[in-house]
C-alpha cells in the first residue's frame, strides 16, 4: 500500500561536504592513523617482525637445528650473524623461528581472548539479568588473581601432568586467553551498556527491529572500534606473558624455541656475561615487539575509541 | 471519524530511590483516523512519556505503566506479548525523535537504516528494499537519493537526517505518527518544511499524527485537536480553533499568552510565573494552583476533574465547576 507517492519540491539542501570528501567514518580514521607518525613507527616495526620471522627462515641454510659441536658458541661472524648457541645452532635462524612461535602464541590467544571477551562482555551487557551477574562474577573472581601468580600456578600444573612439549604451544594460547578474558569482558561490558542506551538504539527499537537485527546490526559495529584497540593492544600483553611463562620453564618447552625459552637457556652467568649474543636478540625482539604493538594500540585508540579523545 | 487510538486513564509511574514520580497520572486522549493530535505543554509534563507508553517502551528499569487503556485499531497494547508489539512498531505506529543527529546509527549508510523495516516488516529482499528506500528519500525532499542513500549521518546537516527519519518512519506507510518534538532542533525554515511534509503525507495516506511539542505555533500549524498537559496530567483540551479562540484553562491562556505575536510587539514577553513543581512533591490539588492568578481555596486542596466545556472541549478546572453542585 503506497499511499504515500509524489514527494516535495526538492528541498535541495546540499549535502554538508563535498563529494570528493565523501568518506566512511573507517577512511577517516584511517587518514588520521596514518597522521599519527609513533602509531605508524610502531605499526611498521611489528610488521616487520612478523615479516622478518615468518619469512626469514625461508633464506636461512640452517633451518635443520642440527647439533654441531664444533660450531658450539661462536659469537656473531659473516657465516653466523648473530653466533650460535651452546648446541652450534644458528642463533639467527632460532631467534626467527622463535619469533614465529611467540608470536603466533600472541596473535591465537588474542583472537581467542578477544572472542570470549566480548562475546561474554556483550551478552552481559545487552541481556543483563541472571546471565550479567553469573559471567561478571566469573570475571571478577579471575581478576581478584593477579594474572602471572595464576599463570604460574597453571603453568606448573601442566609441568606435573606431563603435556607434551608439541602441544604445550597450544595449552599456552589457552592459558593466556583464559586470564585474559573477564578485562576485555568488562571493557565490552561497560561499552554496551552505554551503547544500548544510546537514541539510535531505542530507534531501532521504534521501527520494530528483531533483538537479533538490533545487536548484529546496529550493537556490534559501533563495538568494532574498542574491540580493534583492545586487540591490538592485547597482542603485547600476550606476547610478554608468554616470554615470561616459558622463561620460567613453565610455557613453551625446547626444542620448540620461543624468545622466552631461549634467554632462558641463557640464564646463568656465564653465558649472561660472555655470550650475550645468545640473550640480547631474544629480548630486544620482546621489547621491541612489545613497545611496538603498544605505540600502534594507542594511535588506533586515539583515532577510534571517542571516549579517550583529548 | 473512527478511533485509532484511545488512551484511557493511562498511568506511567517512575519508582526513583527519592519516591514516585507520576510522570503521566490519568491521561486520557483519542486519536481519530486522519486526525492531527498535538499535546502541549512545559518541559517535564510528561508528553514524551506518554508517547514512550504508547510504543511499549515507558517501562524500563524504573517505570512502569501502572494502570489504564491504551487501544489501537482494536487491540489494547498493554497486553500484548513483546513480539507482537514488535510487529506493531514501525509498521503500524511509527515514531520519530527530537534529535535527528542521535537517533541515526552513526556506522550504517542511511539508505540501510531505511531498508531496515522494510526487510523486517515487509519482507522486501534486499534489491526491492532498496529502491524502494530511494523512493522514499525521494519522497522527503531530498536531491540526488542514490548518493544520499549511500552517506553516513555524520555527512548529512540536521534537516536532512530528520527528513531521513521521517522517510524510515513512514515506509512501511503505518497508521499512526508519533512525532515527539520534530523539529525543535532545527532552524525555522526547515522546520515549515518537514511540517509541509508531515502534512502532506497525513493528507495522502490517510495517517494520523500525534504530534508532541512545546511551540504553539507548530500546533497552530498542524493540529486539529489539541490536548494540553500540565505535570502529568491533562488539564485542557479542545479542537485547535476553539481552543486557541477560547482557552479556559488559566495554563492554557497563559500559555497563549506568551507566544509571540508578529506586529504584536510588547514591551516584554509574557512568561507563567513560577515553576512546575517537583514532581516529589505533588499534594492533592489542582497542580496549577500556586502559578494561577485565578486560584481559590479550593484548589489548594481538591484535584479538579476534566468536564465538558462545550464542544468537543474539555477543561478541569475549578472555575468552571459552578455549573455542578459547589464542593
Ligand atoms: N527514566 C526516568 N526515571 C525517572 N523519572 C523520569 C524518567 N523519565 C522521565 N522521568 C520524569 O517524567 C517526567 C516527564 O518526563 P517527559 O520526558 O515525559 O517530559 P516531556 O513533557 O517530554 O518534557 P520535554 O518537553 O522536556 O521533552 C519528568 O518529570 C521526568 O523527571
Ligand atoms: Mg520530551
Amino acid at each position: 500500500m503506497s499511499a504515500i507517492s509524489g514527494g516535495l519540491p526538492a528541498a535541495d539542501t546540499p549535502i554538508a561536504r563535498k563529494e570528493s570528501v565523501r568518506t566512511s567514518l573507517w577512511a577517516l580514521a584511517l587518514r588520521r592513523l596514518l597522521q599519527n607518525k609513533l602509531a605508524m613507527a610502531g605499526g611498521i616495526v611489528v610488521a616487520l617482525m612478523f615479516a622478518i620471522c615468518f619469512i626469514g627462515p625461508l633464506f636461512s641454510p640452517y633451518t635443520d637445528n642440527k647439533i654441531h659441536m664444533a660450531l658450539m658458541n661462536k659469537p656473531p661472524n659473516w657465516k653466523h650473524w648473530l653466533g650460535t648457541d651452546a648446541l652450534g645452532r644458528d642463533v639467527l635462524t632460532r631467534v626467527m623461528q622463535a619469533g614465529r612461535i611467540s608470536l603466533t602464541v600472541g596473535l591465537a590467544s588474542m583472537v581467542l581472548s578477544v572472542f570470549l571477551g566480548s562475546l561474554l562482555g556483550a551478552i552481559a551487557g545487552y541481556y543483563r539479568g541472571i546471565a550479567d551477574q553469573i559471567i561478571m562474577r566469573i570475571g571478577d573472581l579471575l581478576l581478584t588473581v593477579p594474572s602471572l601468580p595464576l599463570l604460574f600456578i597453571l603453568g606448573a600444573l601442566l609441568s606435573e601432568w606431563k603435556v607434551p612439549p608439541e602441544d604445550r604451544m597450544y595449552i599456552v594460547m589457552l592459558l593466556l586467553s583464559f586470564v585474559n578474558w573477564p578485562g576485555i569482558a568488562r571493557m565490552v561490558r561497560g561499552e554496551v551498556l552505554s551503547l544500548r542506551e544510546r537514541e539510535f538504539m531505542q530507534a531501532a527499537t521504534v521501527l520494530g527491529l528483531s533483538a537479533r537485527r538490533k545487536l548484529f546490526r546496529h550493537l556490534l559495529p559501533n563495538l568494532v572500534p574498542l574491540l580493534i584497540v583492545i586487540a591490538s593492544l592485547n597482542i603485547g600483553g600476550a606476547v610478554l606473558s608468554e616470554s615470561v611463562l616459558s622463561f620460567f620453564g613453565l610455557g613453551v618447552m625446547p626444542p620448540t624455541p620461543t624468545w622466552g625459552n631461549m634467554i632462558d637457556a641463557a640464564n646463568n652467568l656465564i653465558d649472561f656475561q660472555q655470550r650475550p649474543w645468545l640473550w640480547i636478540p631474544p629480548g630486544f625482539c620482546i621489547f621491541a615487539t612489545v613497545i611496538a604493538v603498544n605505540l600502534f594500540g594507542d594511535g588506533l585508540r586515539d583515532v577510534l575509541d571517542p571516549k579517550q579523545k583529548r | 471519524m473512527r478511533d485509532l487510538l484511545t488512551i484511557e486513564n493511562l498511568r506511567t509511574h517512575f519508582f526513583a530511590p527519592e519516591g514516585t514520580i507520576k510522570a503521566v497520572d490519568g491521561v486520557s486522549l483519542r486519536v481519530r483516523e486522519g486526525e492531527t493530535v498535538c499535546i502541549v505543554g512545559e518541559s517535564g509534563c510528561g508528553k514524551s512519556i506518554t508517547a514512550l507508553s504508547v510504543m511499549g517502551l515507558a517501562a524500563g528499569s524504573s517505570g512502569k505503566v501502572v494502570g489504564g487503556r491504551i487501544e489501537f485499531d482494536g487491540r489494547n497494547l498493554l497486553e500484548l506479548d513483546k513480539n507482537e508489539l514488535r510487529t506493531l512498531r514501525g509498521h503500524e505506529i511509527a515514531m520519530i525523535f527530537q534529535e535527528p543527529m542521535s537517533s541515526l546509527n552513526p556506522v550504517l549508510p542511511v539508505g540501510e537504516q531505511i531498508m531496515e523495516p522494510l526487510i523486517e516488516h515487509l519482507k522486501l529482499g534486499k534489491k526491492a528494499a532498496r529502491a524502494r528506500a530511494i523512493e522514499l528519500i525521494a519522497q522527503v525532499g531530498i536531491a540526488r537519493p542514490e548518493q544520499i542513500a549511500n552517506a553516513y549521518p555524520h555527512e548529512l546537516s540536521g534537516g536532512m537526517l530528520q527528513r531521513i527519519m521521517i522517510a524510515a518512519a513512514i515506509s512501511c506507510s503505518p497508521k499512526l505518527l508519533i512525532a515527539d518534538e520534530p523539529t525543535t532542533a532545527l532552524d525555522v525554515t526547515i522546520q515549515a518544511q518537514i511540517l509541509d511534509m508531515l502534512r502532506r503525507f497525513k493528507a495522502e495516506s490517510n495517517m494520523s499524527i500525534l504530534l508532541i511539542t512545546h511551540d504553539l505555533g507548530v500546533v497552530a500549524e498542524m493540529a486539529d485537536y489539541v490536548v494540553v498537559m500540565y505535570a502529568g496530567k491533562v488539564v485542557e483540551e479542545g479542537e485547535v480553533t476553539e481552543l486557541f479562540s477560547h482557552p479556559k484553562h488559566p495554563y492554557t491562556k497563559g500559555l497563549l499568552r506568551s507566544k509571540p505575536i508578529l506586529n504584536h510587539r510588547q514591551d516584554e514577553l509574557y512568561a507563567i510565573p513560577g515553576q512546575v513543581p517537583n514532581p516529589l512533591e505533588l499534594t492533592v490539588s489542582c497542580y496549577f494552583h500556586d502559578r494561577c492568578g485565578q486560584c481559590m481555596d479550593v484548589c489548594r486542596s481538591r484535584e479538579p476533574r476534566l468536564r465538558e466545556a462545550g464542544e468537543r472541549h474539555r477543561v478541569a478546572c475549578w472555575l468552571y465547576e459552578e455549573a455542578v453542585a459547589y464542593v
